[in-house]
């Protein structure tokens, strides 16, 4: 027993309470799950009370279509993601530059980007970009999906930034001392010493904000681009049945919650085991 | 004039110093630290001995006078940093070890990077200086691996790694556990007895008196006296030193 060890009073450990932040658990996809299933039922029973087909059937029926649309919001997920990441590093890196210009204009453009609505972004860059552009002789189209990818990349750039740049400051002075000290220059610091370390860091928050990028994709529909949400609009003003209507918006939300789910799992393990070294 | 080994390595007159928010934290420093010498600076805390430190290898730039270090003027806008801080090593508080490399890489980073010198070479000498303060074997721990006393003697090896002609002790073992005190400071001990030139921030009295050749008592931004360790602490002539040496002796 420990309390007879001594007996000098002793202050008992304490913990601050601090709430468990919410997290997604499997419970939610069950929840999800059975609320389809419900809907299921329910658009059953008013199909067969209609002698309409099978609420299950049609859903199947469509799925490879939905399924096709659904690929189109992963790729364009990914591609916001790469432009975002390429363009807002530098761009983070530029907001702690020594140079006050570069610094005041990065921070600019980071605050500007971020405190943005994303929707206003889309509209912008559906209407200011050209639907084809001419380098050198070659003309590239630019289809409605690839301009709102790019209207999507701007938030993430500007996140990404914010990022980094917090990043870099959370490393403690010390260690910019340490390599100072070493005769490092100001890049071999941030490259050898700073930067390797915030990756890390950044890595959790960087997947985080790559699931609200993915749930953010169907945004576009609302300028016309063929993904899964406006091919579910689609696909049930071609059925134009009522009963339809709940359990198909459920079944895409499954699709996202589906995709999402293992990337929230794996930045909640990768957060863990950075906390532990 | 060039600067020849007869002529004190480090020479500081009349440093001045003041912080952003209007504290002076050197009032006027002029010492001079010869080739080989090992001097020792004492002082309670908040007496500027730290940033007196950061001064000679520019991590602080001063306000007014002049730092020579093998006679290239420390206080002078054109300076070039990184040739000066090649020559002149520090150790922290806080040893400050690149958490993300093991303790091989931390020696080696400098030299390979900075100094561009072939890998094979660096490996050897790095080896020889982990070896040096007796921590062969510990190699590729990581730091968060070592003990405090452990990793600031690879702190030490990664600073000697550059080959430097000055070394700085900033409170080096203030933050260490007791037991592990003593091997850090048998290493400085045997540094000194190689000849290398040490200026050593410390609070260790005993330490001080065994291995310095001059000790300097500084209090609130001046130097107030200054002798060698024996008569330094024997019989110190100003009524400050007597009753700070009688506060912690």
């Amino acid at each position: 027993m420990i309390a007879n060890r001594s007996d000098m009073a002793v202050i008992k450990p304490f913990r601050i309470a601090a709430a468990e932040p919410w997290r997604f658990t499997v419970w939610h996809g069950l929840v999800l799950v059975a609320a389809l299933l419900v809907a299921l039922g329910i658009g059953e029973a008013q199909a067969a009370a209609a002698e309409k087909p099978g609420i299950i059937a049609t859903i199947l029926k469509w799925t490879p279509l939905l399924a096709q649309g659904f690929a189109l919001n992963i790729a364009m997920s990914f591609l916001a993601m790469a432009i975002g990441t390429v363009i807002g590093v530098p761009l983070g890196l530029a907001q702690i530059s020594l140079l006050p210009p570069v610094r005041a204009g990065s921070w600019f453009v980071t605050q500007f980007f971020r405190n943005s609505p994303w929707l206003v972004l889309l509209f912008y860059c559906m209407l200011l970009l050209p639907f084809e552009v001419n380098i050198g002789g070659t003309i590239i189209p630019l289809p409605g999906w690839l301009k709102s990818t790019i209207g999507l990349s701007l938030p993430v750039m500007a996140n990404v930034s914010e990022l980094v740049r917090g990043a870099v400051r959370s490393i403690p002075f010390a260690q910019w001392e340490s390599a100072e000290s070493l005769a490092m220059s100001r890049g071999q610091t941030l490259r050898m010493v700073i930067l390797p370390q915030c990756i890390k860091r950044m890595t959790p928050p960087w997947m985080n904000l790559y699931a609200i990028l993915t749930v953010a994709t169907p945004l576009t529909s609302v300028v016309g681009v063929s993904e899964a949400m406006t091919l579910t609009g689609d696909i049930l003003s071609s059925e134009a049945r009522t009963e339809l209507l709940v359990p198909m918006y459920l079944y895409l939300l499954l699709w996202f919650f589906l995709y999402c789910y293992p990337i929230a799992r794996a930045t909640l393990a990768l957060e863990k085991r950075f906390q532990v070294r | 004039m060039p600067w020849t080994p007869d002529q004190p390595l480090v020479r500081l007159a009349d440093v001045h110093k003041t912080f952003g928010g209007g504290v002076e934290v050197l009032k006027g420093i002029t010492m001079d630290v010869m080739k080989g010498e090992v001097i020792c600076i004492i002082g309670p805390s908040g007496s500027g001995k730290s940033t007196l430190l950061r001064c000679v290898n520019a991590l602080v730039p001063i306000d007014r006078g002049s730092i020579l270090v093998e006679g290239q003027e420390v206080n002078d806008p054109k300076l070039d940093k990184l040739a000066l801080r090649r020559k002149v090593g520090m150790v922290f508080q806080q040893y400050n070890l690149f958490p993300h490399k093991t303790a091989l890489e931390n020696v080696m980073m400098a030299p390979v990077h900075v100094l561009k010198r072939d890998k094979k070479e660096v490996e050897r000498q790095a080896l020889a200086l982990i070896a040096k303060v007796r921590l062969t074997g510990k190699e590729e721990s990581y730091p968060g691996e070592l003990s405090g006393g452990q990793q600031q003697r690879i702190a030490i090896a990664r600073s000697l790694a550059m080959n430097p002609d000055v070394m700085l002790f900033d409170e080096v073992t203030a933050a260490l556990d007791p037991e592990t005190v003593k091997g850090v400071l048998v290493t400085i001990r045997e540094l000194a007895e190689d000849g290398m030139t040490c200026m050593i921030v410390t609070h260790e009295m005993g330490f001080a008196r065994e291995v310095a050749n001059r000790v300097y008592f500084t209090d609130g931004g001046v130097l107030v006296e200054h002798g060698p360790p024996k008569e330094f602490f024997a019989s110190p002539r100003d009524p400050r030193t007597r009753q700070f040496l009688d506060q912690i002796l």
